[in-house]
C-alpha cells in the first residue's frame, strides 16, 4: 500500500475515533464507545505493523519512510511541514503506543463501564493516542511539540476526568502547568537550535550535528540540548518537575497505565534518543541528564517504600524507572534507554492495569493496608502481577532484567558514566525490589486484611486478557536485547534490538572493549542486591509484619520526611506559588490601583484646574473679548515689526 | 470605489437605522446590513494582489487643497486582515446582542455601524488628517456604548477611557501638524499624505529627547501605546471592559486595541526608523513587563471579565514585543496575534456575556461545577481557552510562537523573560477554568429549581465561526500569512528607508490618480 495512505490511516484513525465518540458524548453505551475506540487504535496498530514490516524490507541504510502532507508554517526562512517519518526508533514507539494502547482501551471498556462519562473518556483516550503518534512521528521539533503539548492536554483532561471532585481537577491543572514550565524550556531549546542550524527538521539537524564534542557550558548546542532536557523533565517527571505525576493518579487507572507509565511520560527519553547525534556531542548536558536521572531514580524509589496507596507506589516507581532511562541516555546508552522504555511499557502497564483490576475488585479501595491475601480471590491478576514484579525487580530471564542490567552496566562502563552513578543505580534497584516486593506482599500475599463488607472477585475476561498479553510480553520482551556477554555464553544469540537500532544511534566516543568478567561481576552484584532486598521485604511484610513499623518508629523523623515526599510540594508552594500570588495581589493593589490610577486622578484634576483658568477667560463679555483681540493684535504686530 | 464603499456603507446604515420606524425588524435589518458589509469586504480579497507589497485599491481625492489634505485610502497586506476582522466581527456582535441589549436598540445599532466606519477608516486612511478624524471618531460611539449600555460604574469607566485616549490623541495631533510642516520644508508643498511623510528624512540625535525625530516618535507612540494599551498606561482597559456591555467589550478587545498596534506598524516604525531602533529596548521591556504583569494581575482577579481584560494586557505585550524586534518572524507573528486576539478574546467576552445573561454575575467564586450543567458552553469555553493559552493547532500558538522566535533571534534576553508568559498564561486561565467549571456546584449553579440552560441555537451560531477560525488559523496559517508576506518583507527589508508605492493596475476608476 502507498506509504502516505498508511501513514494517514495510522494517524487519523484515532482522531476519527475521537470525533465519533466526541460527538456522541452524551450516550453512555460503554460497549459501543469502547468498541469504536479500541477498533480505532487497533487499526493504527495494524498500520504500525505494516509500516514496520515495510521498514524491515528496506535495505539497512535506507530504513526510513517519510511522508509530507502539506506545508504548515512558512515564514521567511522558517519552514515546517505537516510531515512525518518512521525510522528504526519511531517504529518501535508506534508499535508500543498502538499495541499497548489497544490492550488498555480494551481493558478500559470493562473498567469504565459504570461511568456516566464513558464515551467522553474514550474520546479523550483516542485523542491522546492521536497526539502521541504526532509526537513520535513528527519530522521536525515543532511537529513533535504539537504532539508534546497535545498529550499534555489530554493528560490534563483525563487526570481531571472526574472533575466534580475539586482535588482531581486540581491535579489535572497541576500537571498541565508543571508541564508548561518544561514546555517553555522546550520552546527556548527550539529557538536555540533554529538559530544554530537554521532548521527544526530532525533529520537535517541530526545530519548537521558536529563531529567534535562541544565542551563549553554556554555553547549554543549545549544550551539548546539543556533546554530540551528541561522540557523533558517536565513531560517525563524528573527532578525538579516530577511533582505532577504522583498527583496524576487521580485519573482513571487505565489512564495511568497508558499515559503515566507506558507512553506519554517516556516522551522525554524518546526525544533525546531521536536527537541522539546532537546530544552525544554535548557532554555537559549528558552529564546533567545522567545525574538528574540517577538522583530521580533514587529519590522516587525511596518515597515508593513508604507509600500506602497502591497507585502511588506504582507512580513513584514510574518516576524512578524513568530516572533509569535518563541515566541510560545520559551516559550515551541510547539503545539501553529505549530498551528499558519498551520493557517498562510492558511491565508497568501490566502492573497499573493489575492494580486497576484490584481496585475494581476492592470497590475503589486503593489502600494496601486494607488488602492482603488477594491471591486466592484473583488468581489471574495475581499471577500476571507476579510476572510484572519479577520483571521490574530484574530477575533473569524476565524483561526488566536485560534492560536494567544494560543500563547499570553502561553507567559503569561508558566513558560518560561513573562508578558512583552505577552505585546509585544499584541502590535504587535494591529499593525497587524492596518496595515492589512490599507491594506484592501487602496486596496479594499474607493474611487478608480486607474489610468484611468487601468481597473481592476476579475481573472479567475483557480485563484479564490484556493482563495476560502484557504478562507474556513482560517475560519475553527482554529477549530481543540479550547482551553480548550472555548471548555469547549461550551460543551466539544475537542482540536483535541493538542491531536494529545500530544505524540510527551514534556510538559513544572512546568506548573501550568490555571485560567479560567485570560485566558478569556487576550483573551478579545487581541481581544479588535485588534478590536480597526482595527477600528482606518478604520477610518484613509476610513473616514478621511488626518489624517495618518498629524500624519506621526508630527513625521517625527521616521516615516522616520520606513519607511526606521530602515536602517538595510544600516547598514549591512556600517558595514559588504563594509568593507569586502574594506578589500579584501587591502589584495590582499598589501599582494599578494606588499608583497609576492615582496619577491619572492628579492629571485629571490638573486638567480640570487648567480648564477652570480658561473657562474664566470666557466670560461672555464682549468688551473683554475685544480686549483679547486688541492684545493679540499688538503681540502679532510687534512680532512682525521686530522681525 | 471598493474601499470607500467598505468604509462609508456602515455610515449610511447607521443613518438609515436611526430613521427606521419599526422596532420589531430592527435587529434583522442590522444583521442583514452587517452581513452585506461583510460580503462586500470579502470582495477586497478578490481584487487584492497578495504578491505585491504596494498600496492597493487606492482612492484619492483632494479635500482641503491649501494644506494638501486629501481623502486618501488604500490597503496593503498589513491592513487587509484587520479590515476583514472588523467586518467579520460586526454581524457576530449584532447576533450576540440579540437579547442582551434591550434598551435604546436603535441607538445601539447606529453606534455600532458608526464605530465600524471609524475603525475601518482608521485602518485604511493614508492621509494623516483623514486618519485623525477616523481615529477620534471611533471614540464617540464607544463612549456612548459604555456610558449608556454599560454596568454600574460606567460613568467612571467612560471618563477614564476618554481622558486616557484624549491625552494621547492631542499630542498626536500636534505631531501630525508638525509632520505636515516638515513635509512642506522638505518638498515645498504642504501635504498630510502618509506617503509624502515617508519621504521626509527627520533629523535624529541618539541619546537625547530634544530632537525632532525622538519627540515625534514619542508623541505618536504615546497615543498608540494608550490605545494598545502598553503597560503602564493600561489601567483604563480593565475598567472599560468590566463596565462595557458585551458587544462593547468584543469590539474593544477585538478591534479597537488593534488600532494601536496597527498604527505602530503603519506610522511609528516606518516614519521614525532611527528612533524606533534606538528606543526599541524601551518598548521591548514594556512589552515583556506587560506580558508578565498582565498575567500576574489577571491571576488574582475575582471578576472573570477583569481577568480576561488583564489577559489582554498580557497578550498585547506579546504583540508589542513582536513589532519592536523588527524581523519577519516578530512582525508576522504580531500581525497574526492581532487577529488571534481579536478572535479568541472576542470569543471569550461573548461567552462571558452569555453566562452573564443567565446568572447576572461575573464573580468567579460564585461559580463552580458549570461543566456538569452546561456541557456545550464548557466545550466552547475550553476551546477558546486553549486558543488563548496558545496550544498548538490553535491560532494562538502560531502567533505566540513566531513572536517568541523573532524575539529570540533579535534579542534573546527578552525572549527568556517573555516565555514565562507561556507558563503564567496557562496558570491564570486554567485556574479560572477550574474554579468556574470544575468542582462542586457553586452558589449560582446549584439552584435546581431554576436550572441554567445550555447554549441555544442562536448562541451556537454566534460562536461557530469563531471556533472554526481558531482551528483554521492554527492548522493552515499559510492561508492567512501568504497575504501579508509581501508587505511584511517589504517593511523589514526597507525599514530605514521605507516607502510605499501605489499599485498601478489596481487603482480604482474615477479617482484622481487614475487620470
Amino acid at each position: 500500500m502507498d506509504h502516505s495512505i498508511l501513514m494517514a490511516v495510522l494517524l487519523l484513525s484515532p482522531f476519527v475515533g475521537f470525533l465519533i465518540n466526541g460527538v456522541r458524548y452524551k450516550q453512555a453505551t460503554y460497549k459501543i464507545s469502547g468498541g469504536i475506540a479500541t477498533a480505532a487504535i487497533f487499526i493504527s496498530f495494524i498500520c504500525s505493523v505494516l509500516l514496520f514490516s515495510e521498514l524491515v524490507g528496506l535495505p539497512v541504510d535506507q530504513r526510513k519512510i517519510h511522508v509530507k502532507f502539506f506545508e504548515w508554517l512558512n515564514v521567511d526562512k522558517f519552514k515546517v511541514d505537516a510531515a512525518f517519518y518512521v525510522d528504526q526508533i519511531s517504529a518501535i514507539m508506534i508499535l508500543i503506543i498502538t499495541g499497548v494502547g489497544t490492550l488498555i482501551h480494551m481493558f478500559s471498556t470493562e473498567y469504565m463501564h459504570h461511568d456516566k462519562g464513558v464515551t467522553k473518556y474514550f474520546a479523550y483516550l483516542n485523542l491522546f493516542v492521536f497526539n502521541m503518534l504526532i509526537l513520535v512521528l513528527g519530522d521536525s521539533l515543532l511537529t513533535m511539540f504539537v504532539g508534546w503539548e497535545g498529550v499534555g492536554l489530554c493528560s490534563y483532561l483525563l487526570i481531571g476526568f472526574w472533575f466534580t471532585d475539586k482535588d482531581k481537577a486540581a491535579a489535572g491543572m497541576k500537571a498541565f502547568i508543571t508541564n508548561r514550565v518544561g514546555d517553555a524550556a522546550f520552546l527556548l531549546g527550539m529557538f536555540v537550535l533554529f538559530s544554530t542550524f537554521g532548521t527544526l527538521n530532525i533529520q537535517e539537524i541530526n545530519a548537521m550535528a558536529p563531529t567534535v564534542a562541544e565542551t563549553s557550558w554556554m555553547g549554543a548546542l549545549t544550551m539548546g540540548t539543556m533546554f530540551l532536557f528541561v522540557g523533558a523533565t517536565g513531560k517525563s517527571a524528573q527532578i525538579p518537575l516530577y511533582v505532577w505525576l504522583p498527583d496524576a493518579m487521580a485519573g482513571p487507572t487505565p489512564v495511568s497505565a497508558l499515559i503515566h507509565a507506558a507512553t506519554m511520560v517516556t516522551a522525554g527519553i524518546y526525544m533525546i534518543v531521536r536527537l541522539n547525534p546532537i546530544f552525544i556531542m554535548t557532554p555537559n548536558t549528558m552529564l546533567v541528564i545522567a545525574i538528574v536521572g540517577a538522583l530521580t531514580a533514587l529519590m522516587a524509589a525511596s518515597i515508593g517504600i513508604t507509600q500506602w496507596d497502591i497507585k502511588k507506589v506504582l507512580a513513584y516507581s514510574t518516576v524512578s524507572q524513568l530516572g533509569y532511562m535518563f541515566l541510560a541516555v545520559g551516559v550515551g546508552a541510547f539503545g539501553a534507554g529505549l530498551f528499558h522504555l519498551m520493557t517498562h511499557a510492558f511491565f508497568k502497564a501490566l502492573m497499573f492495569l493489575g492494580s486497576g483490576s484490584v481496585i475494581h475488585a476492592m470497590h475503589e479501595e486503593q489502600d494496601i493496608r486494607k488488602m492482603g491475601g488477594l491471591k486466592k480471590y484473583m488468581p489471574i491478576t495475581h499471577w500476571t502481577f507476579f510476572l510484572g514484579w519479577v520483571a521490574i525487580i530484574g530477575i533473569p530471564p524476565f524483561a526488566g532484567f536485560f534492560s536494567k542490567d544494560e543500563i547499570l552496566w553502561m553507567s559503569f562502563h561508558s566513558p560518560m558514566g561513573h562508578p558512583v552513578l552505577w552505585a546509585i543505580g544499584a541502590l535504587s534497584a535494591g529499593m525497587t525490589a524492596f518496595y515492589m516486593t512490599r507491594l506484592m506482599c501487602l496486596t496479594f500475599w499474607g493474611k487478608s486484611r480486607v474489610p468484611k463488607t468487601v468481597h473481592p472477585h476476579e475481573s472479567p475476561a475483557l480485563m484479564t486478557i490484556p493482563l495476560i498479553v502484557l504478562a507474556v510480553l513482560s517475560v519475553v520482551g527482554g529477549w530481543i536485547g540479550i547482551p553480548e556477554v550472555i548471548g555469547h555464553t549461550f551460543g551466539h544469540i544475537p542482540n536483535y534490538l541493538m542491531e536494529w537500532l545500530h544505524p540510527v544511534l551514534k556510538p559513544i566516543p572512546n568506548l573501550t572493549e568490555a571485560e567479560h568478567s567485570l560485566e558478569w561481576g556487576l550483573m551478579g552484584a545487581s541481581v544479588g542486591i535485588a534478590s536480597i532486598s526482595a527477600f528482606i521485604a518478604y520477610h518484613f511484610y509476610v513473616k514478621s509484619p511488626e518489624i517495618p513499623g518498629k524500624i519506621a518508629n526508630s527513625i521517625k523523623p527521616l521516615y516522616e520526611l520520606v513519607f511526606k515526599k521530602y515536602l517538595v510540594d510544600e516547598l514549591y508552594f512556600k517558595t514559588i506559588i504563594n509568593p507569586l500570588i502574594e506578589l500579584s495581589r501587591k502589584v495590582w493593589f499598589y501599582v494599578d490601583v494606588n499608583f497609576i490610577d492615582k496619577i491619572t486622578y492628579v492629571i485629571a484634576d490638573l486638567i480640570k484646574g487648567g480648564g477652570g483658568v480658561t473657562r474664566s477667560l470666557q466670560t461672555g463679555n464682549v468688551q473683554i473679548y475685544a480686549m483679547y483681540i486688541a492684545i493679540g493684535l499688538v503681540v502679532a504686530l510687534s512680532i512682525i515689526i521686530i522681525k | 470605489m471598493l474601499l470607500s464603499t467598505v468604509i462609508l456603507l456602515p455610515l449610511v446604515f447607521a443613518v438609515f437605522i436611526a430613521f427606521w420606524p419599526q422596532q420589531r425588524t430592527l435587529r434583522h435589518l442590522a444583521l442583514g446590513f452587517s452581513l452585506i458589509e461583510f460580503l462586500i469586504s470579502l470582495m477586497i480579497l478578490n481584487e487584492f494582489d497578495p504578491g505585491s507589497a504596494r498600496l492597493q485599491l487606492v482612492e484619492k481625492f483632494t479635500w482641503i487643497e491649501r494644506f494638501g489634505i486629501q481623502y486618501f485610502v488604500g490597503i496593503d497586506g498589513i491592513s487587509l486582515w484587520l479590515v476583514l476582522l472588523t467586518t467579520f466581527l460586526t454581524p457576530i456582535i449584532i447576533l450576540a446582542s440579540w437579547t442582551s441589549i434591550d434598551t435604546k436598540v436603535k441607538g445601539f445599532h447606529s453606534c455600532l455601524f458608526l464605530l465600524q466606519t471609524a475603525m475601518i477608516g482608521t485602518f485604511l486612511s493614508m492621509d494623516a488628517i483623514l486618519f485623525y478624524v477616523f481615529w477620534e471618531l471611533s471614540l464617540i460611539p464607544m463612549y456612548f456604548m459604555v456610558g449608556i449600555w454599560g454596568g454600574a460604574r460606567r460613568i467612571y469607566a467612560t471618563i477614564k477611557f476618554f481622558i486616557f485616549t484624549m491625552a494621547g490623541s492631542v499630542l498626536m495631533l500636534v505631531a501630525i501638524i508638525y509632520m505636515m510642516y516638515l513635509t512642506q520644508q522638505a518638498t515645498g508643498v504642504m501635504s498630510s499624505s502618509l506617503l509624502e511623510f515617508y519621504k521626509v528624512k527627520i533629523p535624529f540625535v541618539a541619546g537625547t529627547f530634544m530632537n525632532q525625530q525622538t519627540l515625534l516618535f514619542f508623541a505618536f507612540s504615546l497615543a498608540f501605546a494608550i490605545k494598545v494599551p502598553i503597560w503602564p498606561v493600561h489601567t483604563w482597559l480593565p475598567d472599560a471592559h468590566v463596565e462595557a456591555p458585551t458587544p462593547g467589550s468584543v469590539i474593544l478587545a477585538g478591534v479597537m486595541l488593534k488600532m494601536g498596534t496597527y498604527c505602530f506598524l503603519r506610522w511609528v516604525i516606518p516614519l521614525f526608523p532611527d528612533a524606533t531602533e534606538y528606543w526599541s529596548w524601551l518598548f521591548l521591556s514594556l512589552g515583556v513587563i506587560g506580558i508578565i504583569y498582565g498575567a500576574l494581575v489577571a491571576m488574582i482577579q475575582p471578576d472573570i471579565k477583569k481577568l480576561v481584560a488583564y489577559s489582554s494586557v498580557s497578550h498585547m505585550g506579546y504583540i508589542i514585543l513582536g513589532l519592536f524586534v523588527m524581523n519577519q518572524y516578530g512582525i508576522t507573528g504580531a500581525i497574526y496575534q492581532m487577529l488571534n486576539h481579536g478572535v479568541s478574546t472576542g470569543a471569550l467576552f461573548l461567552l462571558i456575556g452569555m453566562i452573564y445573561e443567565r446568572t447576572h454575575s461575573r464573580e468567579i467564586s460564585k461559580y463552580g461545577g458549570l461543566a456538569s450543567v452546561l456541557p456545550i458552553f464548557t466545550i466552547f469555553f475550553f476551546i477558546i481557552t486553549l486558543s488563548s493559552i496558545a496550544v498548538p493547532l490553535t491560532n494562538g500558538f502560531i502567533g505566540e510562537y513566531l513572536i517568541l522566535l523573532g524575539t529570540f533571534k533579535a534579542a534573546p534576553v527578552y525572549a527568556y523573560f517573555a516565555v514565562t508568559g507561556v507558563v503564567l498564561g496557562a496558570a491564570y486561565m486554567l485556574w479560572m477554568f477550574k474554579r468556574v467549571f470544575f468542582g462542586e456546584k457553586g452558589e449560582l449553579v446549584k439552584d435546581d429549581h431554576h436550572p441554567l440552560h445550555d447554549l441555544n441555537l442562536r448562541e451556537i451560531v454566534v460562536m461557530a465561526p469563531l471556533l472554526i477560525l481558531v482551528f483554521w488559523m492554527g492548522l493552515l496559517p499559510n492561508h492567512f500569512l501568504n497575504w501579508t508576506k509581501s508587505s511584511v518583507d517589504h517593511l523589514v527589508n526597507n525599514k530605514n528607508k521605507y516607502y510605499l508605492e501605489i499599485h498601478e493596475n489596481k487603482v480604482a476608476k474615477g479617482s484622481e490618480y487614475a487620470n
